[in-house]
Order: structure tokens, then C-alpha cells, then sequence
């Protein structure tokens, strides 16, 4: 991270972060080694006989079984006592109440408005405005209509069906008692009933005109459009979300279908397709790239294929492909275009410097590919020449747009050699960052000379220890410490 | 290092009554189609089933082969067939071709589907148009809870939050409230409940709806109060890396209802071990809920213990050899084995995290969390995104960058974005759309003057559309507050202070000191208040949904009062575990945890992405 060095350094010293490092191997590491030395020298004692049976693993091996119906009994007993529990209040629980039922029909004017033959009073109804929600005479006492599985009410109906119990909504024809049957689904919270109702509301109902009452019913139309995704019933989701007016949804719901394509060129034309709808302008243009990549990827794939098949080429030889090109992300195909087709000029497909202009990638991006791929070929030439031709000032330093201990990060994931990291490593700014960085890939040149131009004595006469006996290391050590011309600060 | 508890500390009501219920329960259907059957079982139940039952539990009951659930034709002889499997309309769509299949083929069979915890009308909808209804049989298995600790119980349903808090389906409500009805009627009567969230209050209000229904015995109770809590309340804190130990091995290793897989790199043999993860484990239970940075002290003096304790052996004479052997060995040489096993994981932590510059992860989440030099954070993610470093880790960054900063600037999230799609995928598309319908990725926006807006289009149009209108910027105005909640609630200490991360003083110690999980946090706050007087500012950021309600009578039993069951509705993870147990032994309580499922960083953001069928 490229925070100003009074920063770091403050960040650094704050006790609060000092408490532990995880980079910090000599301590708590060697200790950590210690101890499992410790525990490794008596692991033999132990394994004299070794019974397996102290560590709990998780397998299907046997135990005796427990009493079977003893819980059931036991639930069932629960249920018996009469004792009644104390009453908790009722909490307002977010969704609007029946009575405000989006459609225009209140639920008092329902109830109202009913009569035996099921009409109802439109006019009615919609200016009574002081009639009770619960018009209790018309709720029969239970028993009165126990056998009658199609006399209970919406808010009974619902009720049975939470519990699992058998209904039958046959019963609820008009349309004023669906709505009403699913906006006490709405008000039970009980997903599961919701989405029953809605399945029987999508049988008995006009498309138009459940869309129509979906618009206003949130919570409904979520489950309903969990439903379908559910259900994978992709053409009755594309007229609900059409009917909404939900362009952009539309669009990522036929994107998402691609997903499912194997063969690429099917799935090459099939973005291609995708290409007229309705995204949001950003988003059109990375289903524009989607498309251009692949078509690219497919060119690529075929000539590489080709290639390697014909023995001729000797990367291919040197460096067998390990999967095909076809489907990986951008980056990953500007990788694979840096480590096979690195020199190839800009008017081809696979060139890398076609493929950043085409899909206008950041420098930032471009250096840190090239740069990752360059190193796993060891090619270290050409990672030189990525911080060098960028030397366009004058300036003889090195410079990179990303931070030298990020680079030395890169190589070092690549297995570069320790003259080719000390370069980049002496590159870094941060003294204390150069130093770790130095301390962990043994660049003792660097450590050393960091120490002389901290003029830090002390710090250089510990690292003579650490070093070899006898080595260059430690004769150029003693060499400083020897030379009177340099004024310690310590 | 083990923290003394409390002396007046309450003991734990015995969960392991649930474990029976549920076994006994599975073995009575199980004798509803009697005879020999050869059981299917869903993947995600394999586990789960383990922890309560094992093969010859079942075999005792005719089962006579076990297969997993794959969605591939059955090669099964058997002429009895049972399902055991959640309530998905996918699993119940392969069980209908199953059956069809067979008759078509006029092979007859009987079929047996239990569904769990509950079965859904939408599956057996599926039964119906499939034309089967009636040639199977369906059942229910109430296998609601899982201990998986002594003060952990899982409701194992990762799909909760996904379908709850993406997707805006309830069918989980009842489930959650069945749950809370079960434990109320094991370990209840509860005498308060508090909570917050939309989720929470409707699980509250199904769990009412279902005590008033049944009629349960009056008992001595063992919980006294309940709090529930919505994942969405909080997103910051499982979006955070874990560095307690306990929340570290499931953030490297996963640990899988309550079972960790170590492979040959911390087993140093050639092959992996699963290992349970509990109380049990006598090493294990000592430092999972301590800061990593602490753990290694504590495995030295461990390891130098176990070697004295061996060394004794030198000079015994064969009386007190003999006595050793039949007393001490066993002990110590389980010990043993777990102490090897922590090491080796230790170790293993070690070097997964030196690899990937861990400290300068941390380094930027604790700046993200502080709201301090966030363009720095920004590169770091850049730089993140651009190296093709795990696509997961970006995602988090990326999200928990959005929420503390109440959402990326335009111009940092159209860039971001693109460089994501370049990275790891255009596919990602879908990915970025859910995670913008959730709150957690969003472009800023201009904050007061939609509100005026608001007002003024709600004039203007009708009330449907203002209502669709109000809900987006609630949603929008939801996630837009954590630095005022942080300054409100102290979430991040002074900088400038030393943490002790061997005395912890507070709940920050398992972010290193750095953060106080906002979650446990309000719970703290609630059960100091006895409810949310005084928090009004904070409900208030959290978009309110908070209630807090006292039974009618008052359970006088003093301990119960101090036992908490913590209810998380679409998962916690097991650094906010360690919090709350921390903070039930500052305050002399003690925490259930009763969670959807265990999260962490990663399952959440894998919940939301979308670049697969």
C-alpha cells in the first residue's frame, strides 16, 4: 500500500497493532517450531499402541440405540397439559395490515360487502368507513361447520395452512377473495403459504390481471419471482418483469441464460444476441466486451491449438498448454497472450498490446500481467524492459507504476533468483519495508547497505551474526565497521 | 490463559435432549414404511445426520443402502425407496423422474419422501404436476436444531439468507419460529424477548402465533431471555477476516458442522483427519476463543507440560509405572494428539497467511473500519483486483469498502467494477446486481437531497409507486450508517491506546483491538438497558424493526434470568461466538447461540454470486 512514510511509520509504532505481527517468524514461529519438536520427540512413546479411539472422528460406526417412541411419547404428553403459558404481546410486524389492501378494496368493505351469492356492493362499501374490520357475526362458531372443509374464511384458511393442515382453496373464485386469501398470507409472514396461494392464484387467474395485483403487493411478487427462478420458468419470469417494466432485470435474466450454453460458438452468438438489450449503458458495454472476448478466444484457441498440434513452435513445445483459452476472464487471456504471443505485432488478435487496446486495460494492469507472466518464463530480460522503456524522462532509475515491494511480491511468487530480486528489492523506498523485504529473501547487500546509510552500528553488528562465518558477507561487515571515515549514530 | 469465569456463572441447560429428539423422530418415520428400503439422502443432511444417528441406527430400521442425493438415475433394486431431503423444488423435480421413470419402465416400487424440517406446498405442487401425487408418500422430520457445542446450536440452513434476505422470500419464518417455539417448550417459559430486524420481529410474531395455538406444560425455566437479530443488521462484522483462532480454522479450513478436515500438511502424515471441534477437546477448548497472536504461548506451555508429565516415567518403579499407565497415559497421550494437531494447524495458519501479506490485509480492513486513508484502501483492492488474487477476497473488500463508506463513488465503483469483470469474469454481471439488491455494493448517492426528492415525488405520484419509492431509499438509507453507529456505540477504539490482546478489556480484542462486532455490541447495550431506551439514535440508523417484550408472568429463578439464547437469523460466525462468551463472563451470563447456520467472510459472499447455473 502506497501510504506516505510518516504514516506507515506511525501505524507501525501504534502499540495497538504492534501486539502481533504474522509476518513476524522469528518469535512466536521458532517458538511454535519448538514446541511441535517437543511434541514430535515423544510422539513415538506414544504410538506404542496407538487405538485410534481419542480423537472423535465422524464416521457411520456403530452405537446402541436409544428408546424409539420415547420422544414421541414425550412430545406428545407435552401437549396435553393445560396450563397455560404467559401471553406475549403482539408486535407490529412490518407488512401492512389486510385492511390496507393495495387493490382499492378495503377488507371491511369486504366483509360488508358480501352477500350470500357472493356479489358485491362496490359503491357500498367503499364509503363505510367506521365499519369494524372483524365483523364478528359472520365468523360461525367452529364446530357449527367443522365438516365443511370449504366454509373457512380467508384469515382460517391461511391459519389451517400454516399448520399443515388440508384446505382447499377451490372455494375462492372472485377475485376480491383471492386477493384477500393472499394478502392474509401477506399479513401471516408465512413464505411458505404465500407462495401456495400464488401457485393457486397463477392457475386461476389472467396473467394481466395477476401482474396487475403483484405491482402493489411487494412481498407477494418477490416470492412470486422467487417461484418462478425456483421453477426455472423463464418465459412466464421475462412477461412478469416485462409487465413491471423492469428492463434491466429483463436483460441480466436472458444474459444469465449463456451460462448454460456449452458449445462456445453457440454461445458466442447467443451474446451476440444479448448485445440489443436492455442494460444499463455500463453494463452494455462489458457484455459488448463479453462477446468480443470470446469471439477473440475462439480465433485464438483454434490457431494455438493448431499450432501445438504441429509441433513447430517451440513455446508450445517447452511450455504445453495446460486448458484451453476459451471462457477464462480477460486478464487471464492477456496473460496467456503475454506468455505465448508476447512479440507478436499489434495487428494480430493474440498480440498483447492488441488485446489492452481493444479492451482498454489500464497500464496499471497491462505492467502487472506482463510483468507476472514474463517472470514464470523466466525471462528476465523482458521483465527488465518493462521498468526500463518506460524510462522516457531521461530518468536512469527504474520506475513502475506499481510499488517496487509489490514487484519483488511477483517475482518472487515466480521463483526469481536472488540477483534478480536483490535489483528490485534495493528499489524500494520504505528503509524499514527494504530491509524486511531484504531480511526474507536473503539479500544481505541490501541489509547491509541500508544499515551503513542508516549509520546504524548496532543494527549491522547484530546481522554480522546471522550471517556466515567467514563469508563475503562478513568481511564487507567488519570492513565497514573498521572504516573510521563513517559516523556511526550509535 | 483460560479466562475464570464468574463464579456465579449459571450453568448450561443439557442440549443434547434435542440430538435424541430428533433421532427418535427420524427412526419413527423411518418404521412407517416398514420392511427393507434403501435410503437417498440429501448431501447437506450427510453431515448433519452423522452428528445424530450413524449407520446401524439406521440399518436397526431396515435401511439397508445409503446414497447420496445426486440427481442422477438410481440404480437401487430395492422396491422400497426413501427420500430424505430439504424441502427444494430441484430435489423434488429428480425424485419425480425418478418415479416417472420406474413406471415407465413398470418397475413397482413404493416411494417415501421426508422432508426437513418442514415440507413447502410449492414442492408438493411439484408432485401434483409431475402426476405422482399419491404414489409417493411425504412426511415431515421436526429436525430443527443441531447442537454442535455445549452453547452452539445450528438450524444448518445456509439457504436462509439467501432466500430471506436476496431473494425476499419468508418461507423461513415459521421455520425460525417453530424453532424458538421448541426451545420454549423444552427450556422456556422465556420471560423476555428482545430483538431487531424485519426477520426477527416476524419469526417473534410466528412463534407467538404458536404458543397461543398449543398448550405447554408450566416447568421451571431454564432460559430466561431471548434476543433475536437479523444478519442484515450487521454486515460489517462477518465481512471482516477472523483472528480468533476458533473463527481463523473456519475461515482456512471450513469447519463443517462442527467437524474440520485437516489435510497432510498439519496431520505431517500422508493422510487427512476430520476432527470435531468442541468443548471436548480439552486443547482446543482453551484456545479457540483466543487472538491467534496468543495461541502459540499457549501451545508451548502446553507442549513443555505434556514432557514433564512424560519424563515422570523416568525412575518409576513397576507399582508406579503400572499405576501411571492405568491413570495418566491415556489422558496424556489424547492430549497428545490434540496438542500435534493444533500445532500442526498453527503452523499451517502461519503459512497460509505469511504467503498472502495477511498483516497488510488486516492493515486495510482496520483503516476501512476506522473511515482512515480509505484512497489507500482503494489501490490496495486495485491492486488486489488486478493481480487475480481470490476472487472472493476482492468481493469482500469491495463490499465492506461500500458499507462503511456508505457506498463507492461513482467514478471508484464503475472503475472497480470493470476491473472485477476483467479479472474474474463479465459473468460477475449477475454477481454485482444481487450484491446492489442487498445493500452491500452500491454506488453513493447524493444523501439528503433525495429525501427532499422523496417527499416531493411522493407527492406527485400515486401511492404505489411512492411506496416502491420509500422502500428503495430505506434500503438505500439502511446500509449508509455505519460511522455514525460506530461513533454512536465506540466501535473502534482510540488508536492511540495499547491493547493488550492477552487481557482483552473488551469484545474488540477478536478484531485484534481494532473493532467492536456491531451485533454483539447492541446485544450488550440491550441487556445493560433491559431493552433499547436510550438507543433510539441507533435504531434509528438501523432502519428500527426493534422490539423488546416481557412475558405476562415473571420467572423469579435467578439463573435462568442470566442465561441469553442469541438467536441470529441468516447465520454469525464464530469470531461474534468468541465475543459473547467473552461477554457473558465480564457480566456473569451465559450465551446460547442459536444461528441459521455458522458464516464467515466467504459463505456469505458465495451465497450472492451468480456466475454459475
Amino acid at each position: 500500500m502506497m501510504k506516505s512514510k510518516p504514516d506507515e511509520e506511525d501505524y507501525w509504532n501504534s502499540s495497538k497493532f504492534k501486539a502481533f505481527t504474522f509476518d513476524d517468524e522469528d518469535d512466536e514461529f521458532s517458538r511454535l517450531k519448538e514446541s511441535k519438536q517437543a511434541v514430535n520427540s515423544i510422539r513415538r512413546l506414544v504410538e506404542e499402541d496407538d487405538d485410534e479411539d481419542d480423537v472423535e472422528k465422524v464416521s457411520w460406526s456403530g452405537e446402541p440405540v436409544g428408546s424409539i417412541s420415547w420422544s414421541v411419547r414425550e412430545t406428545a404428553a407435552s401437549n396435553q397439559r393445560t396450563d397455560r403459558e404467559p401471553a406475549f404481546p403482539k408486535i407490529n410486524a412490518d407488512t401492512p395490515t389486510v385492511s390496507r389492501s393495495h387493490s382499492g378494496y378495503s377488507l371491511s368493505s369486504l366483509f360488508k360487502g358480501k352477500t350470500k351469492t357472493g356479489s358485491f356492493q362496490f359503491s357500498d362499501s367503499l364509503s363505510d368507513s367506521s365499519v369494524r374490520l372483524y365483523a364478528p357475526e359472520l365468523r360461525k362458531p367452529k364446530s357449527e361447520y367443522k365438516d365443511y372443509v370449504s366454509d373457512w374464511s380467508p384469515e382460517e384458511t391461511v391459519h389451517r395452512m400454516q399448520q399443515g393442515k388440508a384446505v382447499s382453496l377451490e372455494k375462492f373464485r372472485s377475485l376480491q377473495d383471492k386477493l384477500l386469501l393472499l394478502d392474509f398470507s401477506i399479513s401471516a409472514h408465512d413464505g411458505n403459504v404465500i407462495t401456495a396461494v400464488l401457485i393457486y392464484l397463477k392457475r386461476t387467474l389472467s396473467k394481466e390481471v395477476l401482474f396487475r395485483e403483484l405491482e402493489s403487493r411487494q412481498t407477494a411478487l418477490r416470492h412470486f419471482i422467487h417461484y418462478l427462478t425456483e421453477t426455472r420458468d423463464q418465459r412466464l419470469l421475462l412477461e412478469l418483469l416485462r409487465a413491471l417494466g423492469r428492463t434491466e432485470d429483463i436483460a441480466l435474466l436472458q444474459y444469465k441464460e449463456h451460462l448454460s450454453i456449452a458449445d462456445e460458438n453457440k454461445r458466442r452468438d447467443f451474446l451476440k444476441s444479448c448485445l440489443s438489450l436492455p442494460f444499463s449503458p455500463e453494463d452494455s458495454a462489458h457484455v459488448q466486451d463479453h462477446y468480443t472476448l470470446l469471439e477473440r478466444q475462439i480465433i485464438i484457441e483454434a490457431t494455438d491449438r493448431q499450432a501445438e498440434r504441429g509441433g513447430k513452435v517451440e513455446i508450445f513445445q517447452k511450455f504445453p498448454r495446460r486448458a484451453s483459452i476459451l471462457n477464462m476472464p480477460l486478464i487471464t487471456t492477456l496473460y496467456y497472450c503475454c506468455f505465448y504471443h508476447y512479440t507478436e505485432s499489434e495487428g494480430t488478435y493474440s498480440s498483447p498490446l492488441n488485446v489492452r487496446q481493444t479492451f482498454r486495460i489500464s497500464e496499471k494492469q497491462f505492467f502487472v500481467t506482463a510483468l507476472a507472466a514474463r517472470a514464470k518464463l523466466k525471462a528476465w530480460v523482458d521483465v527488465d524492459a518493462l521498468f526500463t522503456s518506460r524510462n522516457w524522462l531521461g530518468f536512469t532509475r527504474k520506475k513502475s507504476p506499481l510499488g517496487f515491494h509489490r514487484v519483488v511480491d511477483i517475482l518472487q511468487k515466480n521463483s526469481a533468483p536472488t540477483q534478480v530480486l536483490q535489483e528490485y528489492v534495493g528499489l524500494v523506498d520504505d528503509a524499514e519495508l527494504r530491509i524486511s523485504l531484504a531480511q526474507k529473501h536473503k539479500c544481505h547487500d541490501i541489509i547491509i547497505n541500508t544499515y551503513r546509510d542508516l549509520k546504524d552500528r548496532q543494527q549491522l553488528l547484530g546481522y554480522r551474526g546471522k550471517v556466515e562465518r567467514g563469508s563475503v558477507e562478513e568481511r564487507k561487515i567488519n570492513e565497514l565497521l573498521d572504516n573510521p571515515q563513517i559516523r556511526w549514530k550509535n | 490463559m483460560a479466562h475464570s469465569a464468574r463464579r456465579d456463572s449459571p450453568e448450561l441447560p443439557d442440549f443434547s435432549l434435542l440430538k435424541r429428539l430428533a433421532r427418535d423422530q427420524l427412526i419413527y418415520l423411518l418404521e412407517q414404511l416398514p420392511g427393507k428400503k434403501d435410503l437417498f439422502i440429501e448431501a447437506d443432511l450427510m453431515s448433519p445426520l452423522d452428528r445424530i444417528a450413524n449407520v446401524s441406527t439406521l440399518k436397526q430400521h431396515e435401511v439397508d443402502k445409503l446414497y447420496k442425493v445426486e440427481y442422477k438415475p438410481v440404480i437401487s433394486t430395492s422396491d422400497q425407496l426413501c427420500f430424505l431431503i430439504r424441502p427444494r423444488i430441484q430435489t423434488v423435480k429428480w425424485i419425480c423422474d425418478v418415479v416417472n421413470a420406474d413406471k415407465a419402465a413398470g418397475k413397482f416400487r413404493r416411494y417415501k419422501l421426508i422432508f426437513t424440517p418442514q415440507k413447502f406446498y410449492a414442492c408438493e405442487a411439484v408432485l401434483e404436476e409431475q402426476g405422482i401425487f399419491g404414489d409417493v408418500t411425504t412426511d415431515e422430520w421436526a429436525f430443527y436444531l443441531l447442537p454442535l457445542d455445549d452453547d452452539i446450536i445450528s438450524l444448518e440452513l445456509p439457504e436462509f439468507f439467501r432466500d430471506n434476505f436476496l431473494a425476499g422470500d419468508q418461507r423461513w419464518v415459521r421455520t425460525a419460529g417453530s424453532t424458538l417455539h421448541l426451545l420454549h417448550s423444552i427450556y422456556g417459559p422465556f420471560s423476555k424477548i428482545y430483538g431487531i430486524g424485519r426477520c426477527s420481529k416476524m419469526a417473534y410474531e410466528s412463534w407467538r402465533e404458536q404458543v397461543e395455538e398449543g398448550e405447554t406444560k408450566a416447568r421451571q425455566a431454564e432460559i430466561g431471555n431471548v434476543f433475536l437479530i437479523d444478519r442484515d443488521v450487521d454486515f460489517v462484522t462477518p465481512l471482516c477476516s477472523q483472528v480468533v483462532y476458533e473463527g481463523l480454522v473456519d475461515d482456512i479450513f471450513r469447519i463443517k458442522c462442527g467437524c474440520v478436515e485437516f489435510g497432510p500438511d498439519v496431520t505431517s502424515s500422508d493422510k487427512s483427519m476430520k476432527v470435531m471441534l468442541n468443548s471436548q477437546d480439552k486443547v482446543f477448548n482453551e484456545i479457540r476463543n483466543e487472538h491467534f497472536s496468543n495461541v502459540f504461548g499457549f501451545l508451548s506451555q502446553k507442549a513443555r507440560n505434556l514432557q514433564t508429565a512424560y519424563d515422570k516415567r523416568r525412575g518409576m518403579d513397576i507399582k508406579q509405572m503400572k499405576t501411571f499407565v492405568s491413570e495418566e497415559l491415556k489422558g496424556l497421550k489424547q492430549e497428545h494428539r490434540l496438542l500435534s494437531l493444533h500445532i500442526g494447524a498453527s503452523e499451517s495458519i502461519m503459512k497460509k497467511k505469511t504467503k498472502q501479506d495477511f498483516q497488510e490485509l488486516l492493515k486495510t480492513e482496520h483503516s476501512l473500519l476506522e473511515g482512515f486513508e480509505i484512497r489507500e484502501c482503494i489501490s490496495f483492492i486495485e491492486e488486489h483486483i488486478n493481480r487475480q488474487v481470490s476472487m472472493i477476497e476482492s468481493l469482500r473488500l469491495l463490499c465492506l469498502l461500500s458499507i462503511t463508506e456508505n457506498g463507492l463513488l461513482p467514478k471508484d465503483y464503475r472503475s472497480l467494477k470493470a476491473q472485477y469483470l476483467q479479472s474474474y469474469g463479465v459473468d460477475h454481471l449477475l454477481t454485482f446486481a444481487n450484491l446492489r439488491q442487498l445493500g452491500l455494493l452500491v454506488e453513493q448517492q447524493p444523501g439528503e437531497t433525495l429525501t427532499v426528492m422523496e417527499s416531493k415525488v411522493g407527492k406527485l405520484v400515486n401511492d404505489k409507486t411512492a411506496g416502491k419509492l420509500t422502500d428503495a431509499f430505506s434500503s438505500l438509507a439502511k446500509k449508509s450508517n455505519f460511522r455514525a453507529l460506530s461513533k454512536k456505540l465506540n466501535l473502534v477504539p482510540k488508536s492511540d491506546e495499547e491493547y493488550d490482546l492477552r487481557v482483552p478489556r473488551d469484545m474488540a480484542y477478536i478484531f485484534s483491538g481494532a473493532y467492536i462486532p456491531l451485533s454483539c455490541k447492541l446485544i450488550e447495550q440491550v441487556l445493560e438497558r433491559d431493552g433499547w431506551t436510550g438507543l433510539e439514535e441507533v435504531t434509528r440508523l438501523l432502519n428500527g424493526h426493534e422490539f423488546a417484550v416481557t412475558g405476562s408472568t415473571k420467572s423469579d429463578t435467578n439463573d435462568a434470568q442470566r442465561i441469553v439464547l442469541v438467536m441470529f437469523l441468516g447465520g454469525c460466525t464464530f469470531s461474534e461466538i468468541s465475543a459473547l462468551r467473552f461477554l457473558g463472563r465480564e457480566r456473569g451470563y451465559k450465551f446460547i447461540v442459536v444461528t441459521t447456520a455458522i458464516t464467515n467472510s466467504s459463505r456469505l459472499i458465495e451465497a450472492l454470486l451468480d456466475n454459475h447455473v
